[in-house]
């Protein structure tokens, strides 16, 4: 399901690949394999940025119009997954449309981050339909200044 | 050929962020076209845009000669001690143009910001909402 360019798990993305492929059989082509291209490069909603100031990872998504509750945001020594639904709000039926652009639907998402963190130190916020996580170094993954004697 | 990655219809795809020329913004930055739903009913049409990192007072709405201008001006001042790792989309502020094809009651246009999501409520004047004409029996 994750099919990002490198910060999602690389084996699964291989994987997933594979098993097109052999289901396809014969019928791989050059258009199957442009689809494969395209879809891996447009990757995984939602898209995301991630900064590091030394203390730790601070991942940012733009993701506006989603319910706080329905985000469940988990994460283990390297890995950060962002669950959740945006909904649509109802409109009346009579309403006559005439730009239809936003979309709602579910998302998950696994970012890897390239160093261990510490997961019980993790903050997530959700502010003007940003979310912005924040996920310091584990410590053994700090910097350590050496004194010289 | 069947699929089995994405095939679910719920499932949210990532669209690319527009970007606009610079002329069309009149700050500094890079400008980009937010996502809208317009919608109307008898009474008003609703504009509902997606601009995530505005805030309520950074939202701009004119109306004049029928063209409605939206702008939300982004913060992008926030990560100056942060390092760019990876990036998958870019900053920027948002515009957008319309024109309308109908009569606005401009005292009545109500604006909500919401996490990101601006619902713009322009009622129509008078004039131009559909009179229901009520018979009575004597």
């Amino acid at each position: 399901m994750s099919t990002s360019l490198w910060f999602d798990n690389p084996r699964s993305l291989i994987q997933n690949e594979l098993r097109n492929f052999l289901r396809g059989g014969s019928n791989w082509d050059r258009s199957d394999w442009n689809m494969a291209r395209s879809r891996r490069l447009s990757g995984v909603f939602p898209p995301v940025n991630i900064y590091d100031n030394g203390e730790g990872f601070r991942i940012r998504a733009e993701m506006p119009g989603v319910d706080k509750e329905s985000f469940d945001i988990s994460c283990k020594n390297d890995q950060i997954v962002i669950r959740g639904e945006r909904k649509l709000e109802d409109v009346e039926q009579e309403a006559n449309f005439h730009r239809r652009e936003r979309e709602g639907g579910q998302f998950r998402r696994a970012v890897s981050i390239p160093q261990p963190i510490n997961p019980d130190k993790v903050i997530a916020e959700y502010k003007q339909g940003i979310l912005d996580i924040f996920a310091p170094r584990a410590e053994e993954a700090k910097p350590k200044k050496i004194e010289v004697r | 050929m069947t699929r089995t990655v994405n095939d679910e219809t719920s499932e949210l795809q990532v669209h690319q962020k527009e970007e606009l020329q610079s002329s069309e913004g009149t700050r500094e930055g890079v400008y980009f076209k937010p996502n809208v739903d317009i919608f109307e009913s008898d009474e008003a049409l609703m504009v509902v845009a997606d601009l995530p990192g505005t805030a309520a007072e950074d939202v701009e709405i004119d109306l004049r000669d029928n063209m409605l201008t939206l702008t939300g001006i982004v913060d992008t001042g926030w990560g100056d001690n942060w390092q760019p790792l990876y990036t998958e989309y870019r900053s920027g502020h948002f515009t957008r143009q319309f024109r309308l094809g109908q009569q606005i009651d401009q005292s009545k246009i109500t604006a909500e910001m919401t996490d990101g999501v601006l619902r713009l409520k322009l009622p129509k004047a008078e004039h131009s909402v559909p009179r229901k004409i009520e018979v009575t029996t004597s």
